[in-house]
């Protein structure tokens, strides 16, 4: 019988190789894990929830809590540059001082109050292009003949493997005044005089749409390969033009890969640095290159935690949104 | 019917948009190999920029830096978001839940200067040195979300009825899970590192900030060298570290496909066995 066969192939396997691999192999990781419990009285259950739980106290939420608390203080020069928020006072009073200075300057001061509406209008103009570009690569995708399918994909996926940084820093080579473009189109005859896009906004939006590009086109390929193509036949025996069926069947069924996709590319867009600050011009305001420049260069770490903490604010609601919305849509298919 | 086929429509958009994707990495490798100075003029096959590269003790000592803390990192990474992938898909509502779930999802949503700027101020806080352990912190704990996340996915379609099989047969629930469960769940633990080390490999920002006197990571160094003008040097850097990555899509494609043909032999053999 098979089972005995095998029975007999592992216990007949003699153990060989060095000392340590024999120790490896007669004292697996769980016996060790095991024994390490055992020593401190803690149930193994508890130990793994606690672990990550305590890294993620100390690592994400406490140093949000002191993003918040440092946004209440003054600049000082010293090291670190920041007053402290409370001091004893010496009647042996806590002293609380919050200085509201670092919020009131967002609302009053151009550059920032610009740098936020920038931010999200650079932010939708390039979804809403990625959107345009992305649809019909992943639309083709998913009438691809299926062997071609996941191959596709892989090819999707790949550049997003590659450093993002590389992938913005090709883009300068392609866009300068003497760059690839202006002498494709040069010798094409399409133009004179070379156009200016690198350091424009018009250099942000490529940047946006060609690093976001595969967040785009894989919930929506997704979505898209899912469709049941006997709608549209269906829709065209009742006479309806391709067009009209776009509009009418594929895109509404296909809503729910366009949310996740738009998401997937707008939340990070509002807080890009590295596309703004190597494509953008100095007009450029988004509010990630503002708190950098805030932050590194005028060395003032209350207000850049304030703009931190406004941006957050932002984020939050369409987060959210997009929270609520994946619950109500995994309810409805339950 | 004309709608269900292949429609030139879809082939062109196909063909547009991977050329889109695809022609500035091939110039930027094609470019790497030129002769000139001049980044967009060819002069000729030459690969003096990778010798010239190997001679930069900066960009060896950044590369050095870089490799050292996407490895640990990605390793503390892993143990961590295993431990909350499995916490998160196994033990249902626990004390304090929500908070949890919510600490998994935000950083992966969360601008990358305010990961930096509030990890950095933490640092000074409790007046940590700052260098290549404070990137290897910060590091580990946006990356063990991504692994969390990645694991979770796959318990959940996870048969369990062999865990409980081995219960049943009087394993503990640790040795359960090391002899069990992490043997099946180990490709998506192994992606999960390797995201976690291209995420490590990959990032500027939060490196940026969390960084001390001493410690240049890669992206770093890469980023000062762009603001002063476009050098073939960063085209070589560049092409080096996208033939790193190509032979490790390769790699493990075709692992992949092995294992695949292994199992579909397995299976075939326990379908036959009498």
């Amino acid at each position: 019988m098979l089972p005995d066969q095998l029975d007999v192939k592992v216990t007949s396997q003699p153990l060989h190789g060095s000392g340590v691999l024999r120790f490896v192999r007669e004292c697996p990781p769980y016996r060790w894990a095991a024994g390490l419990c055992s020593v401190f009285g803690i149930q193994s259950r508890s130990l793994t929830v606690a672990v990550p739980y305590l890294w993620l106290l100390a690592f994400f939420l406490a140093p949000f809590l002191i993003v918040f608390k440092l946004s209440f203080s003054e600049i000082l020069i010293a090291m670190p540059p920041y007053a402290p928020l409370y001091e004893m006072a010496e009647d042996g009073y806590l002293q609380i001082t919050l200085h509201l200075e670092n919020y009131s300057l967002l609302f009053q001061d151009d550059l920032y109050w610009k740098s936020y509406v920038s931010s999200l209008e650079i932010a939708i103009v390039s979804t809403m292009l990625t959107l345009m570009v992305g649809f019909p690569i992943a639309y083709g995708m998913a009438r691809a003949p299926r062997p071609w399918r996941l191959p596709l994909m892989m090819m999707v996926i790949l550049p997003f493997w590659t450093s993002f940084l590389i992938r913005v820093y090709a883009w300068i080579g392609i866009l300068k005044p003497e760059g690839f473009l202006n002498m494709f189109l040069t010798w094409l005859g399409v133009i004179d005089e070379p156009l200016i896009i690198l350091h424009t906004n018009i250099a942000v939006y490529i940047g946006i749409v060609y690093s976001y590009l595969p967040f785009m086109i894989l919930p929506l390929y997704a979505n898209l390969e899912k469709m049941d193509i006997s709608l549209l036949e269906a829709a065209a025996d009742l006479g309806c033009t391709p067009f009209k069926a776009f509009w009418k069947i594929t895109f509404p069924l296909a809503m729910p890969g366009i949310i996740a996709g738009c998401f997937l590319v707008f939340i990070p867009a509002v807080g890009e640095f590295v596309i703004p600050d190597l494509l953008g011009g100095s007009s450029t305001l988004m509010i990630g290159k503002t708190l950098w420049a805030e932050f590194f260069n005028n060395r003032d770490w209350p207000l850049s935690s304030a703009v931190a903490v406004v941006l957050l604010l932002l984020l939050v609601v369409p987060i959210v949104w997009f929270q609520r919305l994946q619950a109500k849509r995994e309810a409805q298919l339950n | 019917m004309m709608i269900s086929k292949w429609s030139w429509f879809n082939k062109t958009s196909i063909i547009v948009g991977f050329s889109f994707l695809y022609i500035p990495i091939l110039l930027l490798v094609l470019y790497s190999f030129n002769e000139s100075r001049l980044v967009t003029v060819w002069g000729g096959f030459s690969t003096k920029w990778y010798g010239s590269l190997l001679q930069n003790e900066g960009i060896l000592g950044a590369a050095t830096v870089t490799l050292k803390v996407a490895a640990m990192a990605s390793t503390m990474a892993t143990i961590l978001g295993t431990m909350a992938g499995f916490s998160m898909s196994r033990f249902g509502r626990f004390r304090g839940r929500t908070l949890f779930n919510g600490m998994i999802y935000a950083p992966l949503v969360m601008p990358e200067v305010i990961t930096g700027l509030s990890l950095l101020l933490m640092f000074v806080a409790i007046s940590l040195d700052r260098g290549m352990w404070t990137i290897t912190l910060a590091h580990t704990t946006f990356a063990m979300c991504y692994v969390a996340v990645v694991v979770q996915s796959r318990l959940t379609s996870f048969d369990r009825s062999i865990e409980e099989a081995a219960m049943d047969l009087g394993c503990t629930p640790l040795k359960t899970f090391f002899v069990i469960t992490l043997p099946v769940i180990m490709p998506a633990v192994a992606s999960g590192w390797l995201l976690s080390f291209t995420l490590s490999l990959d990032d500027l920002v939060i490196a940026s900030f969390t960084t001390g006197p001493g410690a240049t990571t890669l992206p770093m160094k890469i980023y000062s060298m762009v603001r002063l003008g476009v050098t073939p040097e960063i085209n070589a850097i560049s092409t080096i570290l996208i033939g790193i990555v190509a032979v490790g899509v390769v790699i493990t494609s075709v692992l992949h496909k092995r294992r695949e043909a292994q199992r579909a032999k397995d299976e075939m053999l326990a379908s036959s066995a009498p």
